[in-house]
């Protein structure tokens, strides 16, 4: 079903209210809005868009963290946050940069509920830090572990394990 | 004197009505022909078990008739599927909660051995946290294959000397699992 928001529109919105904060659009194949954003702004911004008149972006699809190793020092780290407006069928994605020493955002448990697991698994798994989350603990993992294992440095393999040896793997 | 009979070299003799025989095999013969499963199903090893346990395999056939859900009354524990390193401390503590003589059969890959989930949330196999005393190789083992793991497992119990639990090897493999146990070693 089409939507009944353009991505230029939203945009445009978005550019007029928060100006320099949002950063540049990427295209993407499923052709929804992709936007980068400064990580101070974002919290602003989903409460913007949720109370918005016509937009209505009141449904919190997904958080994530995504590692880059290769980037600069502050852009390593990435939280993405998928957002969708049910009653205009729109959907746009919210990207912002933190640097990997301390990668810290302001949680959004206040605007969406729903953000209390997803924060907590993106913390579990990338270490990125929620600021005035209510319970910020690993949600999947044991509590015992000591590193974030979806961050590029950390095998996924499991290290304990002697019987795999690497000759035999071709590597 | 009745007939006098040899089986295996336990020698029985036969009276019309009675018939003697060591302890330890009739306790063994008994053990064996009434084990309590407890089935920790995790996976798709545990679709298969659950096959194994309907009446096309029917393992009812061996004295299983009575699945047991509470580790108290359990003396055989299969383990069947992946288990996370999340989850090993609740198969620990199963386990412990277990009353002795107990059993433990692993079936399939991954619980023997974490199979194909080469990774930081999966137990590289159960015989790190809990002693295991059969292992099923398959993924997913057929029900022919957890059976014939049953079976190997009634041949120990059948076999197993009463005298084992309380022996020091038992005891050292229960400190090398770090397991409480009461056993002096005498
Ligand atoms: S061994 Fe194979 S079939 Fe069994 S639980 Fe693991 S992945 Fe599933």
């Amino acid at each position: 079903m089409e939507s009944k928001l353009t991505n230029e529109q939203v945009l445009t919105a978005l550019r007029e209210q928060f100006g320099d904060a949002v950063g540049q659009e990427e295209q993407t194949t499923d052709h929804y809005l992709n936007v980068y954003v400064t990580a101070e702004s974002v919290h602003a911004m989903i409460e913007w868009l949720y109370a918005h008149g016509e937009f209505k972006v009141q449904f919190l699809t997904n958080i994530t963290g995504i590692h880059f190793p290769d980037n600069d020092e502050d852009q390593k780290m990435v939280i993405v946050y998928h957002l969708h407006s049910l009653q205009n069928n729109f959907r746009l994605r919210l990207k912002a940069y933190l640097p990997i020493e301390n990668p810290s955002i302001h949680t959004i448990t206040d605007i969406f509920s729903a953000a209390n697991w997803l924060e907590r698994e993106t913390y579990d798994f990338f270490g990125i830090n929620f600021v005035n989350h209510p319970n910020l603990t690993r949600i999947l993992n044991e509590d015992s572990m000591d590193y974030f294992p979806m961050r590029k440095e950390y095998h996924l393999e499991d290290e304990t394990r002697q019987d795999k040896d690497n000759r035999f793997f071709g590597r | 004197m009745g007939k006098i009979t040899a089986e295996g070299n336990v020698e029985a003799i036969n009276y019309e009505g009675f018939q003697l025989t060591r302890l330890d095999t009739v306790i063994g013969a008994a053990r064996s022909n009434s084990l309590w499963p407890l089935p920790f199903a995790t996976s798709c090893c545990g679709i298969e078990y659950m096959a194994s346990m309907a009446p096309n395999y029917d393992i009812a056939r061996f004295g299983m008739e009575r699945m047991s859900f509470s580790p108290r009354q359990a003396d055989l524990l299969i383990v069947a599927g992946t288990i996370s390193k999340k989850l090993a401390p609740v198969l620990r503590q199963v386990y412990e909660q277990m009353s002795e003589p107990k059993w433990v059969l692993s079936v399939g890959a991954c619980a023997s051995s974490g199979g194909i989930f080469d990774t930081y949330s999966v137990l590289q196999g159960i015989d790190r946290v809990i002693p295991v005393d059969v292992y099923v190789p398959g993924c997913p083992p057929r029900p022919e294959q957890i059976i014939d793991g049953i079976m190997n497992i009634q041949a120990l119990v059948k076999h197993e000397s009463l005298r084992r639990r309380y022996s020091p090897e038992y005891k050292d493999l229960l400190d090398n699992y770090n397991i409480e146990n009461d056993i002096d070693g005498k």
